[in-house]
């Protein structure tokens, strides 16, 4: 059952990716990006991660893809990458390249995962929290920090020659 | 049980299928949007070994990455907005002023 579970969200995340960066029109590609999110969530709670399965649905699929069709909307479709491709020759070498990448990249990683289990440790959301509020205290509190550097410099971004 | 490298080797080609995606594409918006794909595929492979070792950092780390990303995406579009507000073309080939 988890095997089936696991296949038809592979199936879902690669395909939702490959449609991210097939369709012409952005707008399909946000959506397919919201699928692909979805489906590595639902990929979280199989591996027990439940406070990151849901922050991935609130933070990236409900706030980040928000904000890209936003700005998807502002830059009105219609000004897209018309025209001819300068650089044509050049960029049909990254499909057997990617393709090259990614058969060295699912064969280290393939490898890496194999192999027993470890032990058993703590999970789910108290001991993430514990974690967090312990032992990395001070990368929390700086993100905060982050977060509002990001404001003040979105907000000074968007304000233009006021 | 799916073993854990099945989880590797879906954010191996996540990531890949990223990679491609922000070569051949020339709409910015479509190059951020890779962008965030190969980072969901590395939290996804941080997740896999976070429930192989048993140990919450991996969760931790992709904690972190999901408000760093947060961030990231907010500031670089207004970057972008603000580069392509006034152009009529939403093409990253357009951007040459520093090339040599």
């Amino acid at each position: 059952m988890g095997q089936l579970a696991f296949a038809l969200l592979a199936v879902l995340a690669v395909g939702s990716a490959l449609g991210l960066i097939v369709k012409r029109n952005p707008i399909h590609g946000a959506l397919f990006l919201v699928v692909n999110l979805a489906s590595i969530a639902v990929l979280y709670l199989m591996l027990g991660a439940e406070f990151l399965a849901l922050a991935q649905i609130i933070v990236y699929a409900g706030a980040i893809m928000v904000l890209f069709v936003f700005a998807i909307m502002v830059l009105i479709p219609g000004k897209e990458e018309t025209g001819p491709d300068p650089l044509r020759r050049v960029r049909v070498l990254a499909l057997p390249l990617g393709a090259v990448l990614m058969v060295m990249l699912v064969a280290v990683a393939a490898r890496w995962g194999a192999g027993p289990s470890g032990p058993g440790g703590a999970r789910g959301l108290e001991a993430l929290g514990r974690v967090l509020f312990t032992e990395y205290l001070l990368p929390f509190e700086l993100t905060s920090v982050l977060l509002l550097a990001a404001m003040v410099g979105v907000i000074l971004l968007a304000r233009g020659k006021a | 049980m799916v073993p854990e490298s099945y989880y590797t080797a879906l954010s191996a080609i996540l990531f890949a299928t990223g990679v491609v995606g922000v070569v051949i594409r020339r709409n910015p918006l479509v190059i951020f949007m890779s962008i965030e794909l190969m980072l969901n595929a590395a939290n996804l492979a941080l997740v896999a070994f976070a429930h192989r070792l048993g140990n919450l950092e991996g969760q931790v780390l992709v904690f972190f990455v999901m408000a760093v990303a947060a961030a990231e995406v907010a500031v670089g579009l207004a970057i972008i907005v603000a580069i392509f507000r006034l152009r009529t073309r939403l093409s990253v080939d357009d951007l040459s002023l520093m090339r040599w």
